[in-house]
């Protein structure tokens, strides 16, 4: 199939419209800004909706507007934007509404800078907006899992109705890459409980209030059970080289990228090193943390942040292993010499 | 409870079925103005025979149970969001008519920017703002439009306007901007008033049903237990208090100017739409080639130079041609303190299997277009690594010994060909051909993807051609 070369915040956009998704919500903010660009110009191209919205708090609740009226629907933004966002992130969840919000990941906290950081994790995967809810988060390591992740975001929206969120950085978004892209959606299931102003639809309610607290319990052990069937059933990682593997990396994203040559390298010292890489990173691959450290030496998580996917990776694995860290701030993404350097320096063999 | 003693509108339900207890009555205070506006509302809606296709907003505050009565589709929000949300309501199907009902908190505190901005768009909702100058909910607390003097919760001393500023005069604030279509200020008290405000329903309604944009009535609304006052002196009290400072009547009407706006939708073909997203790629040729040496595979190339010499779009042929030929490519400018030196640099990787990192501390490949890239970047080179640079304009040599360095005259060559912006390719040119990591004409397929001015493509593979002789008459 002909391939297309293309800038992973362009692929998003192009792969939102083939999957279907009618409108797009957006407030400007570096480095998302790109992808707002791009959905101005293509949206309306195939008779969809853009529109710039007063605020990333007005550009969230336009999206539950329309996905509560059915349609697929989208926004994006950076770090200090998904803050304001996590107001309408919650009731999208609590109302059980399906979207995609795509983070462009900034330097923080405050205004930070615009270069890349990994320091959302913590903000999108351990909660951020209030209540029990969970947010489906997907993390793309280049230009054609930001198309294909884009469609399996909508995907597992609908499918669980529960917000989606893509989860990148500048790094990612600026890389161009060749992009094999599929054929347009032909026609998506009717959503029935979608408020679609027919006579049919008339009954149908959105809404997140349960004002009696045995009702409210109910509702959040309903939540809770769509939860484990999301972990149970949407868990998504890749493996690199772990199979002889003394010490596994950890690292999601661009660094991702990063670590799969470090191993190359560390191997050709004869470093018995691997990479597991989350892609969801909620539901968190769990199960593959647990079963490595039952045969492995230690774990090494790379991150542009303080450390903050590195708690999941010590409770999955039951802090069974030392989990070494190593980590860059700012905007400043490590290169494959220091990570390396760090990697030897931690680096012991499992004594058989 | 107030007990709606008249048989109920179709518009609402026969019984409050969502309701917890009494399925009868309405959650209300005895005397609250949210009954009676609810009524009216249920009413029109009735009349209009648009109850299938309303869909109700119902806010955060007294209203927020907007859905136990109105037989409508019905969506909850959070608090002072109505507008946005009955924004992506609206244009998700224009068909629909959205009502966004709200209380004097949640439209004119919380949400004051939400209403600003949804009447300025014109958006085509209509709005029914209950002023009640008080927070009802939440146990009456100061609201935007609680009156000068006025005790409230948080403001058990009386509303001082040195602290609080004065009432806040929706309708007049919103007809200032030239997007909204009808905005009228009414009030809920006696028949004649009560009259009026079914008649503004009626017109807001028809408004959107006509399509000529965004209607707002704002309703002067009592509320007995947030003003702690008796409900039989609370219209009294409205009229004392309230109508001074909130003057009733129509504060804008321009609908004669309006024209009926109704979206067509629009379907189309699976071709159509990859034409319009422009993914028109054609099935690429494949063109044979021969690698010269063992270490010019799967190179990570930095090109360099200063912003303007074209050092992104050589990475982009480069990268768009390895595409083409089936291998795996990656390109990322990278700017930052560097530009402010002179260079402006972007990394280009080719290889045959999956691309780990997209850039390197050492490249495989460095091509320096001017003298601050090659000072800078020379040592960064891989040793045994090929270094190629502009020798028309660095007038100095790579001192590295341990490296493949060649010299390339490119901007001359260009010159030669009439453009020395043309420099970018006649490099490219030579790199392929020192390389044979790809055939000439798998650029020369790609070319116009890489460059911006279409025109120069034919002008751009002499180039191409050029930077390939030159390497090979060396
Ligand atoms: C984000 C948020 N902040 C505060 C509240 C608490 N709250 C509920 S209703 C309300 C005020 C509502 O007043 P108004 O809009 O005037 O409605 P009324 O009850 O007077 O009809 C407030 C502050 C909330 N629910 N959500
Ligand atoms: S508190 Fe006020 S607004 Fe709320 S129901 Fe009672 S009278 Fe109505
Ligand atoms: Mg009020």
């Amino acid at each position: 199939m002909a391939k297309e070369f293309i800038k992973g915040n362009d692929a998003i956009v192009k792969a939102a419209l083939l999957a279907g998704c009618q409108s797009f919500y957006g407030y400007p903010i570096t480095p998302a800004s790109e992808v707002a660009h791009a959905a101005a110009k293509y949206f309306p191209r195939v008779g969809r909706t853009f529109l710039q919205a007063e605020s990333e708090i007005a550009a969230i609740q336009m999206v539950y507007g329309a996905a509560a009226a059915g349609q697929r629907s989208m926004t994006a933004s950076s770090s200090p934007g998904i803050s304001l966002k996590m107001e309408g992130i919650s009731y999208l969840a609590g109302a059980e509404l399906p979207c995609v919000i795509v983070d462009i990941m900034r330097g923080g906290p405050g205004l930070g800078n615009i270069s890349p950081e990994q320091s959302d994790y913590n903000q999108v995967i351990k909660g951020g907006g209030h209540g029990n809810y969970r947010l489906i988060v997907l993390a793309p390591n280049g230009a054609q899992e930001m198309c294909d992740l884009t469609f399996k975001a909508f995907d597992l929206a609908d499918k669980y109705r529960n917000p989606a969120m893509l989860l990148a950085d500048g790094f990612v978004g600026q890389m161009m890459e060749p992009v094999a892209f599929p054929a347009p959606i032909e026609e998506l299931p009717a959503k029935e409980w979608a408020l679609r102003a027919t006579a049919e639809s008339k009954d149908n309610l959105v809404n997140s209030i349960y004002l009696d607290n045995d009702e409210l319990e109910q509702r959040n052990y309903d939540l809770t059970a769509k939860h484990d069937e999301i972990e149970a059933n949407e868990v998504m990682y890749e493996e690199y080289l772990t199979e002889d593997a003394d010490m596994i990396l950890v690292g999601y994203g661009i660094i991702s990228r990063i670590l799969r040559t470090v191993v190359d390298l560390a191997r050709a010292d004869g470093l018995k090193v691997g990479l597991v890489r989350p892609i969801t990173l909620w539901p968190f691959p769990k199960k593959i943390f647990a079963e490595l450290s039952g045969r492995i030496n230690s774990f090494f998580v790379v991150e542009m942040s303080e450390g903050q996917m590195i708690d999941d990776v010590k409770l999955a694995s039951g802090c069974s292993r030392p989990t070494h860290f190593y980590n860059r701030m700012g905007g400043n993404v490590p290169t494959v010499d220091e990570i390396l350097a760090a990697v030897r320096e931690k680096y012991t063999a499992t004594a058989v | 409870m107030a007990k709606l003693i008249l048989q109920k509108p179709k518009g609402f339900y026969d019984s409050f079925y969502r309701k917890p207890g009494d399925k009868e009555n309405t959650h209300y205070c005895p005397g609250c103005g949210h009954g009676i506006i609810h009524k009216l509302i249920a009413e029109a809606i009735e009349d209009f025979g648009i109850g299938d296709r309303t869909i109700m907003v119902s806010p955060v505050g007294c209203s927020v149970f907007v859905y136990y009565y109105f037989n409508t589709g019905n969506i909850q929000v959070a608090h002072g969001r109505a507008p946005a949300v009955a924004t992506g309501i609206k244009r998700a199907n224009p068909n629909s008519i959205v009502i966004s009902y709200q209380g004097d908190g949640d439209l004119a505190a919380i949400g004051g920017n939400n209403i600003l901005q949804a009447a300025n768009r014109g958006e085509h909702i209509t709005v029914f703002f209950v002023n009640n100058a008080i927070y009802g909910m939440t146990g009456g607390q100061l609201a935007p439009t609680t009156l000068p003097g006025m005790k409230t919760s948080t403001t058990p001393y009386g509303r001082d306007i040195q602290n609080e500023g004065p009432p806040m005069k929706v309708v007049e604030l919103l007809s200032s901007l030239d997007g909204p279509t009808y905005l009228e200020r009414t009030a809920v008290m006696s028949n004649a008033s009560i009259a009026k405000t079914r008649k503004a329903i009626r017109k807001a309604l028809q408004c959107q049903i006509d399509g000529l944009g965004f209607s707002m009535v704002e309703m002067l609304s009592a509320c007995n237990s947030g003003w702690k006052v008796d409900p039989k002196e609370q219209y009294k009290w409205m009229e004392e208090m309230m109508l001074p400072t909130f003057p009733l009547g129509v504060v804008k009407d321009v609908r004669e100017e309006r024209e009926g706006w109704f979206r067509e939708t629009r379907t189309m073909t699976d071709e159509a739409i990859k034409q319009e997203l422009d993914l028109t790629m054609p099935e690429p040729t494949i063109f044979p080639s021969e690698l010269k040496k063992g270490s010019y595979h799967n190179p990570s190339i930095k090109l360099a130079g200063f912003g303007g010499q074209g050092i992104l779009s050589a990475g982009a042929m480069l990268a768009n041609a390895g595409m083409e030929q089936a291998l795996e490519t990656s390109w990322i400018p990278s700017y930052g303190p560097e530009m402010r030196g002179g260079t402006a640099y972007c990394f280009v990787n080719l290889s045959n299997k999956p691309i780990g990192s997209p850039t390197v501390t050492n490249p495989d490949v460095l091509m320096a277009f001017n003298r601050p890239s090659l000072e800078k970047f020379e040592a960064e080179v891989k040793p045994g690594g090929l270094l190629m640079y502009d020798s028309t304009i660095i007038d100095i040599e790579p001192t590295r010994k341990d490296i493949e360095v060649l010299p390339v005259p490119a901007t001359q060559i260009a010159e030669d060909l009439g453009n020395t912006r043309m420099a970018n390719t006649v490099m490219v040119g030579a790199y392929i051909a020192q390389t044979g990591i790809m055939a000439p004409a798998a650029i020369d397929q790609t070319l116009p993807l890489a460059l911006k001015r279409k025109t120069m493509v034919d002008a751009n593979k002499k180039a191409l051609a050029a930077g390939v002789d030159y390497v090979m008459s060396r």
